[in-house]
């Protein structure tokens, strides 16, 4: 049971990382109908502007948790400003010219822009994984008991609060802007018809690029996370992630924000349980095993729209 | 008589290689109703979107209250003053009424949104009653009033109706079109209405047009057309 709960908290940190990558995926789908394969590297971007940044800061474990605050809100800002316009580029040096053409085309130029950022990071950054000392330390106990099978301890870490707690945040903040705001109802609507969408006077092109870069900040945020826990960070991080949350996407219902979020818990949680109760090596293969088996009962994914509408 | 709020010259659209729009020239007057009746594929929503800069107008020219607009992006057309409830009603299916309606208030940066959602609640009360709802589950008049309420809220100097009255029953269209002379004749607006169903059209319509495969062949004022034997024979007989 103790176990249980320690993987569950380990399993929810990395399922909170996954599902705000998620999101630009499923944002990006939403709205252009295609895969931004380059977003896994707009996550890696933002984790290694991260790095640069903090490096360059010069924090660490030891400065005073105020110096910690304020550099880390310096961090994330950066990151997200940059990692934005990167997404932001790519789609109109990339996709837009694209559109309108066969769909494998947009497809090919999201598999270059994400072989651009890799080995340009790769070139700039010469390669190396970026470790430093961690800079969020301490952990609390939850749970400290003696059994038979000997002593265990329940652990949460201020990072995992910091991550769970600040994906929550953004969650709720995402799905206010989406569901309450005007700049919200124009995503929606572009979703839905962007030739009506532009009748009514909305800038479908500006809607678009906005929607890349709100992905963007939510995957940059997420870098910086993913950076902070495991204190290092390389080019190449964003592929695996990248697929596990274009997965988690896929499995929460592509299209769907909620889904998204969803979708990189449930990728998070089943990565975790199945290395800590089965084997390491398969972890990866119990997640998109996972995947198939919910895809082919529900095409849809676990919150995908239903295509039952009168019209 | 009065003044010229739009005015095509030699308009011609193209989809690909097809020729939609074969030279088109029309007037749309201040406060009046326009209409342009035609056959199935003759190119009547294509003026209508052409109109609105989706697609481009590939030659001729297109003025909106003195403003050139055929080069225009759709966007910036309608924030002029142009709102379209475009054929196929077209409304948001995953939005509510009430999101539609904000939707169509979007030119107007939701500034009387209040006041403008009671004129049209008032024009069509069935909108109230399900502003909560989904609108991809109204019935096909419900969705042909919201489509025409979500252009209202634009508080549009001219309002494009594409067949408004297309698959509804007649005790609906006979309601749509009492709002539409309704909104002409106590507002002032100014309405370009394309109509299959020419009767309705041409007896509300002060000036219309034939379209026949891409070109304007006839034209003259509503009464004058319902009284032309080539227009009965071609349009109204065994109508209605
Ligand atoms: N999106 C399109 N792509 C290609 N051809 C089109 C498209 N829309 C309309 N057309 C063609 O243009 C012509 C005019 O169509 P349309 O404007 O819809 O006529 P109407 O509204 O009078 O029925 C038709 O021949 C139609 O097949
Ligand atoms: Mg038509």
């Amino acid at each position: 049971m103790e176990y249980f709960l320690q993987q569950l908290i380990n399993g929810l940190t990395l399922g909170s990382i996954y599902g705000l990558i998620a999101i630009g995926y499923t944002m990006v789908y939403g709205i252009i109908g295609m895969i931004n394969f380059a977003h896994g590297d707009v996550f890696m971007v933002g984790s290694v502007v991260s790095f640069i940044v903090i490096l360059g800061l010069g924090i660490t474990g030891g400065s005073g948790s105020f110096m910690i605050i304020l550099a880390l809100a310096l961090v994330v800002i950066i990151a997200m400003l940059i990692a934005s316009v990167y997404n932001w580029t790519i789609e109109r040096v990339a996709y837009r010219p694209l559109r309108g053409s066969f769909r494998l085309a947009p497809l090919i130029s999201a598999i270059g822009m994400s072989i651009v950022l890799q080995e340009f990071v790769r070139i700039a950054q010469e390669g190396r994984p970026k470790p430093i000392q961690a800079v969020i330390t301490g952990k609390h106990e939850l749970l400290h008991r003696l059994t038979e099978g000997g002593e265990f301890i329940v652990t949460i870490s201020n990072m995992q609060i910091l991550i769970i707690i600040s994906t929550l945040a953004l969650m709720a903040i995402f799905t206010m802007i989406i569901q309450r705001t005007s700049l919200g109802r124009a995503q929606r609507a572009c979703e839905q018809d962007q030739k009506m969408a532009s009748l009514l006077g909305i800038d479908v092109d500006r809607t678009i690029s906005i929607t890349f870069i709100l992905g963007a900040a939510l995957a940059a945020f997420a870098g910086m996370m993913f950076f902070l826990y495991y204190n290092v960070t390389d080019f190449f991080i964003g592929f695996l992630a990248g697929i596990k949350a274009f997965t988690a996407a896929v499995l929460g219902g592509i299209g769907s924000i909620p889904g998204a979020m969803l979708g990189g818990m449930v990728i998070g949680l089943i990565e975790v349980m199945w290395s800590a109760y089965f084997s390491v090596e398969y972890k990866d293969v119990a997640a998109f095993t996972v995947l198939v088996i919910v895809l082919i009962f529900m095409p849809q994914g676990l919150l995908g729209k239903p295509e039952v509408e009168k019209v | 008589m009065s003044d010229i709020l739009l005015q095509g010259a030699g308009v011609e659209t193209f989809y690909g290689k097809i020729q939609a729009l074969r030279g088109i020239d029309f007037e749309v007057h201040k406060g009046e109703i326009t209409t342009v009746i035609g056959a199935n594929g003759a190119g009547k929503s294509t003026l209508m979107m052409t109109i609105c800069g989706t697609p481009r107008a590939r030659a001729g020219s297109i003025v909106f209250d003195g403003v050139e607009i055929s080069k225009m992006p759709t966007h910036e057309i309608v924030h002029l003053g142009i709102a379209q409830s475009p054929e196929g009603r077209r409304i948001f299916p995953r939005m509510t009424v009430f999101e539609n309606l904000q939707m169509g208030a979007t030119v107007d940066k939701l500034q009387h949104f209040d006041e403008d959602l009671v004129k049209v609640f008032k024009l069509f009360p069935r909108l109230e009653e399900r502003r909560a709802q989904r609108a991809g589950t109204l019935s096909g008049g419900e969705q042909q009033m919201l489509a025409i309420g979500r252009a209202l809220m634009a508080r549009p100097r001219l309002l494009l109706l594409d067949e408004p009255s297309l698959g509804l029953a007649p005790i609906i269209v006979k309601l749509i079109f009492a709002a539409i002379k309704k909104l002409n004749e106590e507002e002032g607006l100014t309405v370009l209405l394309v109509e299959q169903n020419a009767f309705h059209a041409l007896r509300l319509a002060h000036r219309a047009y034939v379209m026949v495969n891409g070109k304007i062949t006839i034209t003259g004022t509503g009464a004058e057309l319902l009284n032309r034997p080539e227009v009965r024979a071609a349009y109204l007989e065994g109508g209605h």
